[in-house]
Formats: structure tokens, C-alpha cells, sequence
């Protein structure tokens, strides 16, 4: 994802989009990882048992931990990349909305089984 | 009047932290559209900025109350004994899906609210931003949704049976 320092941005807005971007970009990063986790512990057996980490939840408890920590660490990422910068918003809006959008797709059983 | 503590714990998910969220969900886009859209007054009180910020962040510990007691005090009861019969074609989609796209929910509206809360009224200058809230609210509206729907539509009388019985209110002897 290319920041662009040039954009130009309305004389009274104090605080570049940069923080807000990655806000957006981590969310959707990390509703990504709870879909792929969960069809990864569907598919493997390893992946599941791994992922089981309070044992009356079962995998679940480890996709979602898991998925937390990633996106925690996307957003601690991004925020210290971009947290002085305008970036190109419009294009991280519609990166994290497709991400977003193949999560719900990707954690309806049916399709996550196709893959 | 009686109810056990399993039935009790689901109706705090559902009806309580869950129904909540959805109905705060509809007030959310409704009180960004008027803060927001073209008529509204150019320098509004900042007081309704802060507002917002608190009302998303409400919402956000709503979501995260709901995904937490769903998935680790509930949930375990619907995998101890998943119910034979007519509604197991629901136990295999239905929860399988609603356990996992419920927790797009927090972290989608978790997102929303600290862009408001960071923005505050700087956000009338970032048209983009305000797309993407807009876009998060109505997504972790709808797949609050889904879980809702699929919550409703399982059979609960295997899970939520058992557990402590709770007197809510006694009647007068006769």
C-alpha cells in the first residue's frame, strides 16, 4: 500500500487521514484472519488441535485470540507507519472493505468448504 | 417465576448484550447521517461530536460483551450436545457460521469508534473516512444480524437446559 505525503488536504484538517487509514486497513486485516484461521482449522486437524487453546471452546478460542492478536499488531503497525501522513484513503477503503466482505463470505461453512 | 442459570446466561447474550447492539446499530446511522449530510449546521455544538464518540464506543463494549459470553460461556454448552433431529441442519451451518462472523462485529465497530473519538469534529474534513465508518457500522450491522438470526433459530433446549435454578419472583401462598 503506497502513502502518498503529497495529497493535498484541506487547510483545517488537523490531523492527517494516515491514523484513521490504518484504523480502517487493521480491521479488515484482521476480520481476514479470523475467516482463514477458521477454514484453516477446518481443513487441518493439526491446525485445529493448535488452535484449541481453552479446551470447552475449542478452536474457536484460538482462531479468535489469534485473529485478535494479528489485528492489534496490524493496527500498532500501520499507526506508527502512517500516524504523521495523508495516505491514499480511497484505495485502503476499498482494500479493507473487499477483506471485510471475504470474511463474511469466507466463514459461511458451505463456501469455506469449497476451498 | 424460574429460570436456570444456562437460560439466564443466554438471555444476557442475546436478548441483552446482543438485541442491544442492534438496536443502538440503527441510531448510529441515523445520528452520523445527520451529523454529517449536507443540511446539517456547519459548526455544531461540540458537545454532539463527543456524543457520538461515546455512543460508538458504547456500542463497541456491547459487541465485545456479546462475542465473549457467546463464545466462552455458551457456546461450550452447544458443543457439549448438539440437538438430533430436524434442527441439526442448522447446528451444522447455522452456528458454525454465527460463532465466527459475530466476531467481525468488534472489531469493525471497535475501529468505527476510535475514528470518531480521534477525529471529532476534524472528521467533516475527511469525506473518505466518514465513507468508511458508514460502511463499518452497516457491515457489523449485518453480521450482527446473521448471529442474531441463526441465535433465534437454533434449537436451545438441549444447551440451555441445567445448570442452578433462579427464583425471579414468588408468587403469594394462598
Amino acid at each position: 500500500m503506497s502513502t502518498q505525503n503529497t495529497i493535498p488536504r484541506h487547510d483545517s484538517a488537523l490531523v492527517p487521514n494516515g491514523p484513521g487509514a490504518a484504523a480502517i486497513l487493521a480491521a479488515g486485516i484482521g476480520s481476514f484472519a479470523v475467516a482463514v484461521l477458521t477454514v484453516a482449522a477446518d481443513k487441518s486437524a493439526l491446525v485445529k488441535n493448535l488452535l484449541a487453546i481453552y479446551k470447552p471452546t475449542g478452536a474457536l478460542s484460538g482462531v479468535t485470540t489469534a485473529s485478535i492478536v494479528v489485528w492489534l499488531a496490524a493496527w500498532a503497525i500501520l499507526e506508527w507507519r502512517w500516524q504523521k501522513k495523508n495516505v491514499s484513503l480511497r484505495s485502503i477503503n476499498i482494500v479493507a472493505f473487499a477483506l471485510l466482505g471475504l470474511s463474511l463470505l469466507l466463514t459461511f461453512p458451505p463456501l469455506g468448504d469449497l476451498l | 417465576m424460574e429460570i436456570t442459570t444456562r437460560s439466564l446466561w443466554t438471555l444476557i447474550h442475546g436478548m441483552g448484550f446482543g438485541a442491544l447492539y442492534l438496536l443502538a446499530g440503527s441510531g448510529a446511522i441515523a445520528f452520523l447521517y445527520q451529523r454529517f449530510s449536507a443540511d446539517a449546521p456547519a459548526a455544531p455544538s461540540p458537545g454532539k461530536d463527543h456524543l457520538l464518540g461515546i455512543y460508538l464506543a458504547v456500542m463497541a463494549a456491547l459487541a465485545w460483551l456479546t462475542v465473549l459470553t457467546g463464545t466462552y460461556i455458551i457456546y461450550p454448552w452447544y458443543r457439549a450436545a448438539p440437538p438430533k433431529g430436524t434442527t441439526s441442519q442448522w447446528h451444522l451451518i447455522g452456528m458454525e457460521w454465527k460463532e465466527h462472523v459475530a466476531w467481525l462485529v468488534p472489531i469493525a465497530i471497535t475501529a468505527a469508534a476510535v475514528v470518531v473519538i480521534r477525529y471529532a469534529r476534524d472528521l467533516k474534513y475527511h469525506p473518505q473516512l466518514r465513507v468508511a465508518l458508514h460502511g463499518f457500522i452497516v457491515l457489523s450491522l449485518f453480521a450482527a444480524g446473521i448471529a442474531g438470526f441463526f441465535g433465534a433459530m437454533l434449537d436451545k433446549n438441549a444447551p440451555v437446559e441445567g445448570g442452578q435454578t433462579v427464583q425471579l419472583v414468588q408468587g403469594e401462598k394462598q
